[in-house]
């Protein structure tokens, strides 16, 4: 069984004016749809990926994932758990406690006040374990040295305070780890270390990982599964050879070519036209038909379901 | 041969404190083509944001220019005061910042911020600055650009937010824009679109661009030359492909290495061990010694080389080693 079932996931944010407003301006409520209708499966000691623009939804998933937020609809089970749902305590409990996230900006996900020791400990001490020791020897397992842990996170370069929330994360010992743009603030070869090390750890613990990010050569090179997302709406789910060889929804081809390469001098690309529509409006049918090379009038009316292709996944009408 | 738009010569940036001074900028000489698009890479604190900000006196105290000399178009320019650098500012020389929110003033529509520029610096009337306002706009790929022209900075998406600082940038028709990481903030396919438009307009007008930003793939993509930084000093510079295909300073080939790009297929990153010195605690002799694989004796001794043949680096990777 997968660790992670994630069943028709949707999210609906209210961003609606004041009620005053609202009868003032004649204005109807405004509904965001951050996530709609996605669903997929982690399997155990894998690292699934999600990737899309800005606003197509993947953090508020991982979100979701980890308890912070709420599902409109739809579930989130883990190890068979719907978190949400489940009334038995014991349970929640239990499952809580396999779940950890690494945030995207290591300046503000520690606590300027916390001694080093204090952050990493706190998983363990907020359940009432044993921490005497556990900084240090988690400190030396993220390639940091044992007396850093009387420090304070100021102390530290970006690139080892991301290595601080990852020693966070691992000291409850999870089983999955949720991770929103762990390499985004890091430069390049910082984020090679980051990188490198979450991998080791992966192999070394027999972690599972959430990994959410916007670099597709950075999923490329970490995942074992792919989602792409846009608007919300899953588009298409592969492994990495296949999408990457073979990307068959528009729209990952579209950000396949968009992507800069090394190896592109001069590069003259057609760039993609248009952008990411609103969410509070989105496009009847499938939400890429406005920007769509292959948009049809079924397009506009209907939406597409993620049909298999080839170990592939995609949401698109045209595709076989 | 032509005079180069931007010649940079020994540029020195100085920071005074009171423990001592760091030097964020170190004797960094680089010139630029009209037309050309050099791309300025490395890592945070690299310095390459400070050697921009020095051309178009944007540097804030203590920060200082300690020595070197800057000339645009021939000009010297690195000594000028007050109004003579406002004067130039925007009119010879335009600059993209990272964050499109942020250089807008969101107080302002569009238009007048456009025209208020184009008023400063030519020498045009209120209305055929707003026609040349709109023709701007239409030129970055803005649509409806004749009723948008009126809208505030919020009404806009961040891609089409950078449009309009390009157009800003670009309205007086200047010889060199300083785009410091234009792409940084935005999505992947809205990058692909902004480095497009940049690239049209500089091959269109004849402007040298210096692009300061941290992706490899981008300056592959867009630059002619690249200028590769490392704390403070110029590690390597040359044309584009023979830098990143077959790099001499070992700083950029762990650089490039360490790109997941150039990993494809391979279990583990390449990583460059330790982290970049800080400036007040920098090495002796290369600045680049501690991390490099490729360290002799004379690497800690003597001071940092200068730039000799595209490298500065006393043992550079051979280019038939590469090949």
């Amino acid at each position: 069984m997968a660790l992670v079932s994630i069943r028709n996931l949707t999210r609906i944010f209210d961003v609606s004016k004041p009620w005053l407003n609202r009868v003032v301006e004649r204005r109807p409520k405004a509904l965001l749809t951050a996530v709609s209708d996605v669903s997929f499966e982690i399997e155990e000691r894998t690292v699934y990926a999600l990737v899309g623009e800005s606003g197509s939804g993947k953090s508020t998933i991982g979100k979701m994932l980890v308890g912070l937020l709420g599902p409109t609809e739809g579930a989130v089970e883990i190890r068979g758990v719907d978190l949400a749902r489940e009334t038995d305590a014991q349970k929640i409990d239990d499952v809580r406690a396999d779940i950890q996230m690494i945030f995207q900006d290591p300046y503000a996900s520690l606590n300027p006040r916390w001694r080093v020791r204090d952050i990493i400990a706190e998983p363990v001490a907020a359940r009432g374990g044993d921490t005497k020791g556990l900084a240090e020897k988690l400190l030396e397992q993220v390639g940091l040295s044992a007396r850093d842990a009387g420090k304070f996170p100021h102390e530290f370069s970006g690139g080892q305070r991301q290595r601080i929330c990852i020693a966070r994360a691992l000291a409850s010992e999870p089983k999955l780890i949720v991770c929103d743009e762990p390499t985004s603030a890091l430069d390049v070869s910082v984020q090679a270390q980051v990188l490198n090390l979450m991998s080791d750890l992966k192999d070394q613990f027999g972690l599972t990982y959430l990994f959410i990010s916007h670099d597709l050569t950075v999923v490329q090179h970490m995942a074992d599964r792919i989602g792409v997302l846009y608007l919300g709406r899953l588009v298409e789910e592969a492994d990495p050879d296949t999408l990457f060889d073979d990307p068959k929804h528009p729209y990952t081809q579209m950000l396949l070519a968009a992507a800069p390469q090394l190896d592109g001098f001069g590069r003259e690309v057609a760039p993609p036209t248009g952008e990411i529509p609103d969410p509070i409006n989105p496009p009847p049918g499938c939400a890429y038909n406005p920007r769509c090379p292959l948009a049809q009038d079924i397009c506009r009316q209907e939406r597409p379901h993620l049909r298999n292709v080839n170990g592939a996944r995609v949401a698109c009408h045209f595709v076989d | 041969m032509t005079t180069p738009t931007l010649s940079i010569q020994n540029l020195t940036v100085d920071i005074p404190t009171r423990h001592g001074i760091l030097r964020p900028v170190q004797n960094v000489s680089y010139d630029i083509a009209p037309g050309e698009i050099l791309g300025v890479v490395g890592e945070s604190g690299a310095g390459k944001s400070m050697a921009g900000n020095a051309v178009i006196g944007l540097l804030n105290p203590p920060a200082h220019i300690a020595s070197g000399e800057i000339h645009l178009n021939g000009i010297r320019i690195d000594h000028l005061q007050g109004d003579e650098m406002r004067r130039l500012r925007g009119k010879q020389i335009g600059m993209v910042f990272q964050d499109p929110l942020t250089s807008l003033n969101p107080l302002l529509r569009i238009g007048d911020q456009l025209t208020e520029t184009m008023l400063a610096h030519l020498d045009i009337s209120q209305s055929e600055a707003r026609q040349r306002a709109i023709a701007a706009l239409e030129e970055v790929g803005i649509p409806g650009a004749a009723e948008r022209v009126d809208s505030y900075p919020h009404a806009f998406s961040g891609g089409m937010r950078q449009r309009v600082v390009i157009a800003l940038a670009l309205c007086a028709e200047p010889s060199l824009i300083i785009a410091d990481e234009p792409t940084t903030a935005l999505d992947v396919s809205v990058q692909a679109q902004i480095i497009a438009l940049l690239k049209k307009l500089c091959r269109e007008r004849g402007t040298a661009v210096m692009l300061i930003t941290h992706d490899m793939g981008v300056i592959a993509e867009a630059a002619d030359r690249v200028a590769v930084m490392y704390a403070g000093q110029l590690a390597e510079l040359g044309p584009v492909r023979e830098v990143l295909t077959a790099p001499l300073h070992p700083y950029t080939d762990g650089l490039m290495g360490s790109t997941p790009l150039a990993s494809r297929g391979k279990d583990r990153l390449h990583q460059i061990p330790g982290a970049m010195p800080r400036l007040d605690s920098l090495p002796q002799g290369c600045a680049f010694h501690p991390r490099c694989p490729r360290t002799e004796a004379d690497c800690k001794v003597s001071p940092g080389p200068q730039l000799i043949d595209g490298a500065a680096c006393l043992h550079p990777i051979a280019r038939e080693d590469v090949a």
